[in-house]
Order: C-alpha cells, then structure tokens, then sequence
C-alpha cells in the first residue's frame, strides 16, 4: 500500500482549495451545501465580527477544503501513472504502407483505423492494431509492467500489439485497429487520472439516497427556525447553519469521489485496466464465475504421474521404458515422463546424447505414437519368467540385475567397447523398439508384432481415464517379440490451493464453472479435484455463450475470462468480461476489463475489489448517520439551554457552554473527514466470508463505532477549545 | 391499578393476535392469489364494467387509486354539504365548507382526524353512507397499495402489478366485510349501542353535575343520552385502522365502549389485520420467513413503544397522579393506566388514531414516545396495508446500506435497489417528515394559532422563574403548546387522525393545512409504492447465495428497527426537544 508523504499531501491540499469553484462544486450536492453555508457565516462574521462565528465560518471551510483534499490526493495517485504512459505516447513516426506498395512517413497521430504500418526492431508501435505479416519480439513493459518480451505474430491468438510498446527484433507488419484519441492507451490514461469519471449505478443510487437526508435535514433546520422563535427559544443563523452542516451526512459526501478514485486505482494497480467502473461495481455482485479449465485451474499441460506395470512388468521397467519412449519427445507431456522417470522412480541415466544410433519415431496423426528405436548387441537370456530384453542403464542404481543386454551406443569405456565389438563382430544387430501412445494405437501396434495384450491393459486405461487422468500405453518390441509394458498415467494437474479459493468464493456466495475441450468424464474428475462447484465439459464457444444467458436468465451475473477471437462474443455477454492482454483485440475490445498481466486466476481479485468498493462506501454511509446522534447531543442542548434550562439533562456529554459544544461539534464533523482518508483510500479491508458475517463485523465497527466515537471526539476537542473561547 | 390485571390483559391480546395471525394471514393470501371471482363480485364488476383479469401497469393503478380517491373525495363533501336536505339528518345542519373538505380528506385518506365532534355535526345518513363507506374503502385501498407492492416483489419481468379494483374489491367484500359483520354482532352483545333513536333526553337519578345550577333554575335534572348506528360502525373503524368516532369522545365513550372486554376487543380488532399481513406478505413471496421477520421488527418497535410508555406512565408523578393515585387524568377508570396505555401505542403505531384516554394528558416523555411512533410512520404493525408497505420501504432503505456494507449491490428478495428504486423508497421516507415540519413551523408562524393551542401559559412563568419583562417580550411558551400543533401535523401527515387534545384544530387555517397535510401524505406515499412495485416487478430476481444479505435473520430485522428509528430520531429531536422533551425534563 502507498503511503500518503507529505509532498502529496501539500500538493492536494492546493487543489483542494481549487476545487472550492462552485461551477465545479455543485457536482457533490452536500459539499456544496457546506460551502454555501461557509459562505453565510463568512458573512456574517464579517458584519457582526464575534469570536464563535469566525470559528464557525474557518471550520466550515475547512470542512469544504478536506472534502476536495481527499479527492485530490485520490486522484493524485493516478496522475503519476498517466504520467509515465503519457511518455510513451509521445510523438512518435510511423511508416505507413501505401495501398500501391512504399511508404511514407506519418505522425502517429494522423494514423487512422485500418492503416497499415510497417514496424521494425527499435521502433514503437505507433498505434493499436493486428499483426498481418510477421512476427517480432515486442517490450510491452510500457504497458503491463513485465519486462520479459513477448511474442507476436500474424495470425492466430497473438496477434493483437498496443502502441506505444517497441518492437525488439524482427519487422512487422500491422494494421491499425484504434483512432487518434481511442487507443487502448489513450483510455488507460483517462482511467488511471479518473479524469471524465462516470458515476457508477451504486454510487449514483448512494448520491439519490444521501440526497434525500440533506433534503430532510434542510427541512428539519429550516422548520426548526420558526419553531424555535414559536417557542420563545430563537436561534441565530449561525447556530442553525452549523446544525445543518452537522446533520448532513458531510463525512460520506466529502468521501464518496475519493472511494471511487481509489477503487480505480487499486484496480490499476492490480494491472487490471477497466474500461467503465460500472464492471468494478458489477464484479462485486458476480455470482457465477466461468473460469477455463486449462491454465486457470489446472497448470494446462498434462503431466505424468505414474507409471502403472502390466503382467510381470516391474515397475522399473516401465518407467525406463516410458523413459526411452519420450527421450526426444519435446513436448511437455513426453518431458513430464523423464522427469517422472527420473525423480519418482530413480531411473537415472543418461540424456538423449548417448544414443547417437537411436532413431526416434515422432508422433504423427496417422500413427498416433511416438517412440524410439534403439539397436541391442545380443539375444536376451530368460529373465523374470519372461523375455526380457533389457535392464538399460541402471547399472548405477542398486536395484542392478544382471545387464544382459547393452544397448549400442552407450558412453563410457566399457559399453562403447562391447558396441565396437557387437558391430564389428557382424552381428545383426537386434532393434529394440519402445513406443507409447494412445490405447487403440499401442494395442494394434503390438498385435501386429504378435503381442498377447492383456486384460489388464484395457481396464487400467479405462480405471485412468474415468478417474480425469489420460492413459498411454507403452509398448516395446525386441526382434520378434512384442509386449505391452504398462501405462502412463498422464494427468492435467490442479494448481496448488485452488480448492481452498474455491471454497472461499463458495462461502462468499460465488458459484466457479469449470469450462474444459475434455470430455465428461475427464471433466467431472478434475471439477471434482479442484472443487468447482459444476463444470462444462466438450465446450465450444457457443456453449459457453448459452452457459452465460442459462446464467442470467437465472438471476445470476457472471463472470469469465478469455482471450481468444472466438470467447469475444462470451466476453461481451458476461457482465464481467475480462480479456487478457495477450489474447486478440477482438477479446480485448469485447471484454469490459483487460488483465495486463494475462493471469486468468486475476478475477478473482477483481471480484474483491469491487466488494472492497461498495463496502467502503456502505461503511462510511454507516458512519456517517451514526455520528450524527452524538451531534445532536452535543447541539440540541447548547441551542436550548437557555430558554429551557430542563434540556440540560440532555448533555450527557457535560460540554463546556454552548458556543464550545457547537464549535466542537463542527470541528469533529470537519476533522473525521481526515481521519477517514486513509480509510477512503486504502478502502475497508474486505475479508472473503458470508454476507452474514461481513454485516455483522462491518456494523460492530462502522455503526457502533460510528455512534460511540464522536461522543468521546467531540468531548475531546471541547476539552481543548473551552479555555479558547 | 394493577399491574398484574394490566399485564395480564396486554399478554391475552397478544397472545390471541399471534393465534389469529396465521390463518387470517393464510387467508389474505389466498384471497390475493385466487384467479377466481365470487358471484357477488362477477355481478359488481358487470355492473361497473371491470374486466377483473385485466392486470394494469403501475401507472394505470396509481390513476385508478387516484381517481376512486377523487370520487371519494366529492361523494363524500357532497353528503356534508347537503345534509340539511337530506334523509336521515336527524335534523343536523350542513357541515361547514373547510370542515366539511377537512373531514372528506380526512376519511378518504384512512386518516379519521375529526375537527367535528360526532354527535353535534353529524347525521345518520352522513355516518352510514359517508363515513362508515369511507371506513371500509380507505382501508381497502391500503391493502390493495401493499398487495401491488407484493406483486412488485413476487413477479419478475412483468409490467403489471395487479388490478386495482379487483383487489379493491376483493379487500372490502372478502376481508373487511365480513369479519365486521361478526365482530359488530359480538359488540352488541357486549353492550355497544347500535339503533337509529334520536337523541334521548332523560332524566337522572342521583343528579348531575350541574345540579346546583339546576336547583337553581328549579327544573328537573336532565341529561342527553344519544342513539346510532355505532356497533357497526364501531368495529369496522378498528379492524380498517380508521379511528373516526361516532361520538367525540370515541373509543372512551361509554356507549362505544362500556366496559374494559371492549376496551381489549377494540385494540385487537386495530392490530389485527396490520399483524397478519406480514404472513401474507411472506406466503405470497414465497418465503413465510420474511414475513416473520417483518412482523418481528414491527413486534420489536411495539414492545419497546409500550414498555416505554408503561414506564413513563406509571412513574411519572404530578401533583395530579399523586392525589388521585395514579396518572388517571384524562383517562376511563374502567379501562386504567396500562391498558390505556396499550390503547395509546396501538392506536399511535397503526394509522387508527381512536382515543380511550387523552393523549394530551400523557406525561411529557410519555406524549413523545405517542408521537415518535407516528414519526417512525406507523409501521408496527401500522395501518392495514399502509403499515406493511411502510416497513417494507424502511426494510428496503435498510437493505440499501447495509447491502452496501456486504460488498454487493444492495438487494430485498433478489430485485436489486438501484437508482430508480432508492428514489422512490427515499421520496416514500420523506413525505411524511416534511409535511409534518413544514406545517408545524408554518403553524408557529400564523398569528391566529395561539388563539387555538389550550396550554399556552408557560410553567416556567407560573413557577416565578421568568421575570414579568421577559414574558410580555418574548413569548415563552408552554412547550405543551407545542407539542399539541406538533401532533396534530404529525398525526395528519401520517394518515394516524389521533388528536392530543387541547387544540381547536376547528379553525379554517388547521382545517385546510391538515387536509392538505392528510392528502399529500397519502397520496405521495402511495405513488411512490406504486411506482417501486412497477420498478420492483420489471426486475430479474438474483438468486440468493451466501454472499447476498438474508433479510429474514435477527442481525437484519435489529438493522431494520434500529435505522427507523434512528432516521426518524434524527429528523424530529430538534422539534421534540422544544415539545414534549422539554416538558418531561422541565
């Protein structure tokens, strides 16, 4: 959290003395009310200079001053970031192809959508677009904060560049998607300065309703006047002009810009970039959150976690079978096997460099298995009860037999020597092959090398693959003899602590649906580990939008996010919608917010700020009636007193006299505001629970705490202005 | 006086509310959920050319509120302006022009303030076809405003919010009507009168109060018994919370009320459909459980209202009370001090505003408690109708903070409270206040006022403490004084038509500014209703989760209580200070 420093403070404070132009004043209807009555009692304290009305008229405008305070240190704390963004729209050139070949050289600003341009490394992107030809490493640290360059290219879901990122190496080619004006970063520094701010609907409904009070307070003082003369009490304006301002819920008022600002900021500072407040307010009422099973959920490759034997089959030996099977296998999965190999099952042996003489099989959609071919020295002696043709490169690991078989092409003196010999000897070399692969395939392929495939092979797929897992079969071939070894059991692995956060969406009352390509069965296994409360199997774009509409058909808002071309009409329908920005500018201009960071798992900390947003507010709301009881404690029997001397007994607090109670009383009200700031600005910490208990603990602090603390506030600073007076 | 008969009488009533809740509760509903019409009523609606399955947007309803009030309105002025004409006048003459528009409001509106008294101004006719119809409509009006509001609540993507005459009708011919017709049966077993015999003169038997004046006259003792049509009138004034008397003394009458089992039977009667309603309120959303929690706020504010001024009432001592006993000044000793004080708060806390014992005889704190329960808006159980509706607007401004305070945007039963629907709760929340201000400082600042307000000398002139320079200067006042143009305002703005006692509100000026008072605060109150059930009904509901607030848990219904109270405190301390407070703390 930023600290507020003094620099800041001073500088806020001189804009808050700016602000007092009522053209701009009237926005906030209570301010401007204080103002106004600022104004009369400066009047007054003019034409009838006394003591009390000067310091009635000083704290009334510095109740006004406070209140434009707090907004200007909140909009402070964006105009540093606009700043720095600002400096990286500045002027740049842009080379624009011409629609019959060359270029010209043109401002930045004089591009319009659908130009094209033609960037190269060192140079910025002059302008939001798509990369049409090309592909380059482009800095966006500009943007998102993250110096690591990413890529992008001509077609697919990389496509999309921002200006005023730079292009590091390679040229591209991109057509301009924004106007002068309406680029992304162009609403990034209107967000972040808060300039042009819409009131979001709760903040507009809270500014009706605090409306109402000032309404009814006018009424209460205006009658009061009349009533009190009525009475033979009669009050001067003064007097009833500090009421008033008392009485209205000034606290809130003064506050209620600078919770927003911040709630922006915080949301900026997230690297999340909002492109209307209303989706900050929405995310806090989210009910249902789609989150994309692959990357959100889980780490979005699938990994192997275990190697299950078939028949006699060691344990040792499928995993070094599996091992050699996915040596050249670069894909996540075909590494996860190695690891797995090598970390659980202490296969240790060499990498891929000691087999010079292998020859892989790569994977092709044809053949659906890949694997390795590796040539053996000699005829395997019985082993195990069954043909077994190797026990490769454990000769380190105590779990050795007997090596009777070396594979050509070791290192190290002795295996070099011996596959020397084999070759020199003439010896035909035999070919050992190991492959893995899905079931169907591997099954065939060792049938057709005369395998017996056991039962066992087929229910222990069919055991992983209901269980979420994915199981490929490793099969081997010596010569003429083929077997199936056992099975990979390859799984999409849940990131850690996931079902602790889902869990505490679910108490919040937030509903996660797991959107997956896998099939039912897959799903349901992997919903139920993470512990997502339902999940969308096989989904297609189109599912996901009707998931939506089902959704808030039913009452309920949504969430989700995407990136791709095809999620943008989802991304429009949620009512959160939250585009990555690496995804597509499709996605990014169909979203209502843009994760700078492309992390999926971001929304739901949007989700708590846009709660930590209406709390504050509904917090402050709180505080601010709650204080006004103390106030009338403090004024009612001041304004009476003498008249009638039996409302005495009203003054619980035993203030001084009644111009120190009254005097006490509009310090408190102007001084609570700064006390609030903070609070204002860092927002009511929000704690994941039910509403239940947020109520409960948000009133013990706000309302109680609002009844209770300007009574010892007030008696406070009466204690300390009573000799002044 | 004794506390335990007291007690005992308030437990015994309660106890046969919270029996009868249920199944007139269960009844309500299924009345307002029927899709069918009764005989009778297929006959009136062909007669009036309704079509009762045609379902009416807010607007069309409010308009139709509107117009019936209209015609209510000129019906009503035309039977009291005409009365010398007319049959049944028992020789009455026409009652005057502002009176005649102040008592026309005065009813149309459920208000039954009266600046008549009964017996004096008016004749059968006016009370059987003017008053007891206006007894029996305006209560039916305010059901069917607080059954829209339901439909607001209940139905989700819909324009319409219900039928107004249909449930117009179905609230007078299915409710109203016949429970009446049963309790006026009962009463005239327990003794209250119900003829059409002019008044009686008779002579006494031990002699009246003026029998040294009669000697002196040397004529016979006489006393003037009156007759009427009261039994039936006197129940459906109860059970509509009307509150109009046939007699000026009302419900302290002894011919109304002769004995303290009416005295009972007439606070059940006014609390019984108000108490019922939230279980309607509950069956017909869906959730009987929101209906408890509604009926247990307005429990709570009850409970406290009366324990304060049980309180008040019985500790309070004046030179008065203490020769007598007791605080028996301005009340009934057949009734006594509790249960009359358990009269008070119900008729204050309801919009009924009948009298058994003079409010303005309330010790000062007592008075303020009558008056801040008008001020909260008569919502515990409050008028029929206007009553739930009122609890439901403060549970919706409730909801509306506190929803804020659990991190979503606020909602009551799923429909979100938005901009349009804090417009209107707010606009409900401030009519009352500010009719009730504006016309009590307008009043202060007419100079003909004085000549009405009763206790205008102040005790602190009386006890010696001001010197006689200060009085003929500044005009300090009796803040009873006060407190009687304080109520009277407070209690037309709030359609309650209870008096304090002590103010000839028979002026023009108070006829007219507590008609305008009585109109606007019904009237604007309902549109706002109206509007919110339209607003309310459009809405897709939410779903509930655990993230959204529950309205129906002790932690809300303490929220609910305690931010009505807190907001009418707020609006009314200052005026209070001057009036009742300052008198208590004198």
């Amino acid at each position: 959290m930023r600290t507020i420093t003094a620099p800041a403070l001073l500088q806020a404070s001189l804009l808050g003395l700016r602000k007092l132009d009522p053209r701009t004043a009237w926005r906030n209807p209570v301010m401007f009310l204080v103002e106004i009555g600022a104004a009369i009692t400066l009047i007054l304290a003019i034409a009838d200079p006394s003591r009390f009305t000067w310091a009635i008229s000083i704290w009334l405008w510095l109740t006004v001053v406070f209140a434009n305070t707090a907004e200007a240190l909140a909009e402070g704390r964006g105009k540093a970031q606009a700043d720095s963004l600002r400096a990286s729209r500045v002027s740049v050139d842009a080379t624009r192809v011409l629609p019959g070949g060359g270029t010209e050289t043109v401002p930045a600003s004089q591009l319009q959508a659908g130009d094209r341009v033609l960037v190269t490394a060192g140079e910025t992107i002059p302008g939001d677009g798509d990369v049409i030809e090309g592909a380059a490493t482009v800095d966006e640290s500009a943007i998102t904060g993250e110096s690591a360059p990413v890529i992008r290219e001509a077609g697919g879901d990389r496509c999309a560049v921002t200006g005023g990122t730079k292009v590091l190496s390679d040229s591209i080619t991109v057509t301009v998607t924004a106007s002068p004006g309406e680029s992304f970063l162009d609403r990034m520094i209107t967000m972040v300065e808060g300039a042009n701010r819409q009131k979001t609907p709760n903040e507009v409904a809270l500014g009706v309703f605090l409306s109402v009070l000032t309404l009814i307070f006018i009424l209460v003082v205006l009658s009061l006047a009349p009533i009190a003369s009525f009475s033979g009490a009669p009050q001067s304006l003064t007097v009833l002009i500090a009421l008033l301002v008392c009485l209205i819920p000034t606290t809130i008022g003064a506050l209620l810009s600078a919770i927003g600002i911040a709630g922006m900021d915080r949301l900026v500072a997230a690297n999340v970039l909002a492109k209307s407040g209303r989706a900050v307010e929405a995310a806090g009422d989210v009910s249902t959150l789609l989150l994309d099973k692959t990357g959100t959920i889980t780490m979005g490759d699938r990994q192997a976690t275990d190697f299950v034997p078939l028949g006699s089959t060691t344990p040792e030996r499928i995993a070094e079978a599996a091992r050699l099977s996915s040596l050249a296998d670069d894909t996540p999965e075909g590494r996860s096997v190695v690891t797995l190999a090598e970390t659980e099952f202490r296969i240790d042996a060499a990498g891929l460099e000691a087999y010079p003489e292998a020859e892989f099989i790569s994977f092709s959609a044809t053949t659906r298995l890949s694997g390795i071919v590796l040539p053996v020295r000699e005829q395997v002696t019985e082993q195990d009860g069954a043909t077994s043709p190797a026990e490769v490169g454990a000769h380190r690991s105590a779990r050795t037999r007997s090596t009777v078989v070396e594979v050509v092409g070791r290192t190290g003196a002795g295996a070099s020597s011996s596959a020397a010999v084999g070759l020199a000897a003439g010896v035909a070399p035999l070919r050992r092959t190991v492959v893995k692969g899905a079931a169907k395939e591997v099954i065939a392929w060792a049938r057709d090398r005369g395998a017996e495939v056991p039962e066992a092979a087929t229910a222990e797929v069919e055991r992983i693959n209901t269980g979420g897992g994915t199981a490929l079969l490793v099969a081997e071939a010596v010569g003429s003899s083929a077997r199936v070894l056992g099975v990979i059991d390859l799984r999409d692995i849940v990131k850690p602590g996931m079902a602790e956060r889902f869990a505490t969406l679910r108490e919040m009352g937030i509903r996660t649906v797991m959107i997956t390509g896998d099939n039912e069965l897959t799903a349901r296994a992997i919903a139920r580990e993470a512990g997502v409360d339902d999940f969308l199997s096989e989904a297609t774009p189109e599912d996901k939008l009707a998931l939506i509409k089902t959704e808030q058909a039913g009452g309920r808002m949504v969430a989700m996010t995407g990136d791709g071309t095809n999620d943008a009409p989802a991304l429009a329908q949620a009512d959160v919608g939250v585009a990555m920005n690496t995804g597509t500018t499709a996605a990014k201009e169909a979203g209502n917010l843009v994760d700078l960071d492309s992390d999926p798992t971001k929304l739901i900390d949007i989700v708590a700020i846009g709660k930590q947003l209406l709390i504050t507010r509904g917090a402050l709301t709180t505080f601010s009636i709650a204080n006004d009881v103390a106030k009338y404690f403090a004024i009612i029997p001041a304004m009476f007193l003498l008249a009638f001397p039996g409302l005495g007994a009203l003054n619980i607090m035993g203030l001084h006299s009644p111009a120190s109670a009254i005097l006490s009383a509009v310090i408190f009200n102007a001084l609570i505001i700064v006390a609030l700031i903070p609070v204002a600005l860092r927002g009511v910490r929000f704690r994941a629970r039910t509403a239940s208990s947020l109520l409960r603990m948000n009133l013990l602090v706000f309302g109680i705490g609002g009844l209770i603390v300007p009574f010892i506030g007030i008696k406070l600073i009466d204690l300390v202005i009573a000799p002044l007076l | 006086m004794s506390w335990f008969a007291g007690i005992t009488q308030i437990l015994l009533v309660l106890a046969l509310l919270a029996a009868a809740h249920v199944p007139l509760g269960n009844y309500m509903a299924r009345v307002f959920l029927s899709e069918t019409d009764t005989r009778a009523e297929s006959v009136l609606y062909r007669l009036t050319g309704v079509d009762s399955s045609s379902q009416q947007r807010w607007r069309t309803y409010f308009l139709s509120v509107l117009g019936f009030t209209a015609v209510s309105l000129v019906v009503l002025f035309g039977l009291l302006r005409l009365q010398h004409v007319l049959p049944l006048s028992n020789g009455k003459s026409d009652v005057p022009v502002d009176q005649a528009i102040n008592t026309a409001v005065s009813f149309v509106t459920n208000t039954n303030w009266q600046s008549y008294s009964g017996e004096t101004t008016m004749g059968f006719l006016a009370q059987m076809a003017g008053l007891a119809v206006q007894n029996f409509v305006s209560a039916a009006v305010g059901i069917a405003v607080a059954v829209a509001l339901i439909r607001g609540l209940m139905r989700s993507n819909s324009l319409f919010i219900g039928n107004f005459w249909v449930d117009l009708t179905r609230s007078t011919l299915r409710i109203l009507l016949p429970l009446s017709v049963l309790f006026a049966i009962i009463y005239m077993g327990l003794g209250v009168i119900d003829n059409l015999t002019p008044d009686q003169v008779v002579h006494t038997v031990t002699g009246g109060t003026h029998a040294a004046d009669a000697a002196q006259a040397g004529s016979t003792i006489t006393q003037t018994i009156p007759g009427g049509p009261d039994a039936s009138q006197e129940v459906i004034k109860h059970l509509g919370t009307n509150g109009g008397g046939f007699f000026n003394a009302n419900s302290a009458h002894p011919l109304s009320a002769p004995s303290a089992l009416v005295n009972l039977a007439n606070i059940f009667l006014i609390l019984l459909i108000p108490s019922a309603l939230p279980r309607t309120f509950g069956i017909m959303v869906g959730s009987r459980k929101q209906g408890w929690a509604i009926l247990v706020a307005m429990a709570t504010f009850f409970v406290l209202s009366l324990a304060a001024v049980i309180a008040l009432e019985t500790t309070t001592t004046t030179p008065a009370s203490h020769a007598a006993g007791a605080a028996m000044e301005g009340r009934e000793t057949r009734f006594g001090v509790i249960p009359s004080a358990f009269f008070a708060v119900a008729t204050t806390l309801t919009s009924t505003g009948a009298i058994d014992s003079a409010h303005s005889s309330y010790s000062g704190l007592g008075g303020a408690v009558l008056m801040i329960n008008m001020m909260i808006g008569e919502i515990a159980p409050g008028g029929v109708g206007s009553g739930l509706y009122g609890m439901l607007i403060v549970a919706i401004v409730a909801v509306f903070v506190c929803g804020l305070m659990v991190g979503r945007t606020p909602e009551f039963l799923g429909k979100r409270i938005g901009r349009t629907e804090i417009t209107l709760a707010s606009t409900f929340i401030l009519v009352s206040p500010a009719l009730t201000l504006i016309g009590t400082a307008v009043a202060t600042l007419c100079p003909g006022t004085l000549d009405s307000v009763l206790n205008t000398t102040s005790a602190i002139q009386s006890s010696g403490h001001a010197t006689a320079q200060t009085a003929q200067t500044a005009t300090q006042l009796n803040p009873h004084a006060l407190s009687e143009i304080l109520y009277a305002f407070t209690s037309a703005a709030n359609n309650n038509g209870s008096a304090f006692a002590g103010l000839d509100a028979n002026t023009p000026f108070f006829n007219i500014a507590l008609a305008i008072a009585m109109l606007l605060g019904r009237l604007v109150p309902i549109g706002a209703v109206l509007a919110l059930a339209g607003a309310l009904a459009k809405q897709t509901p939410a779903e509930a989760s655990p993230g959204t607030l529950p309205t129906h848990r002790p932690l809300f219904v303490g929220v609910v209580v305690g931010s009505g109270f807190v907001i009418s405190a707020l609006t009314f301390l200052p005026v209070l200070a001057l009036g009742p407070i300052n008198e208590g703390l004198m």
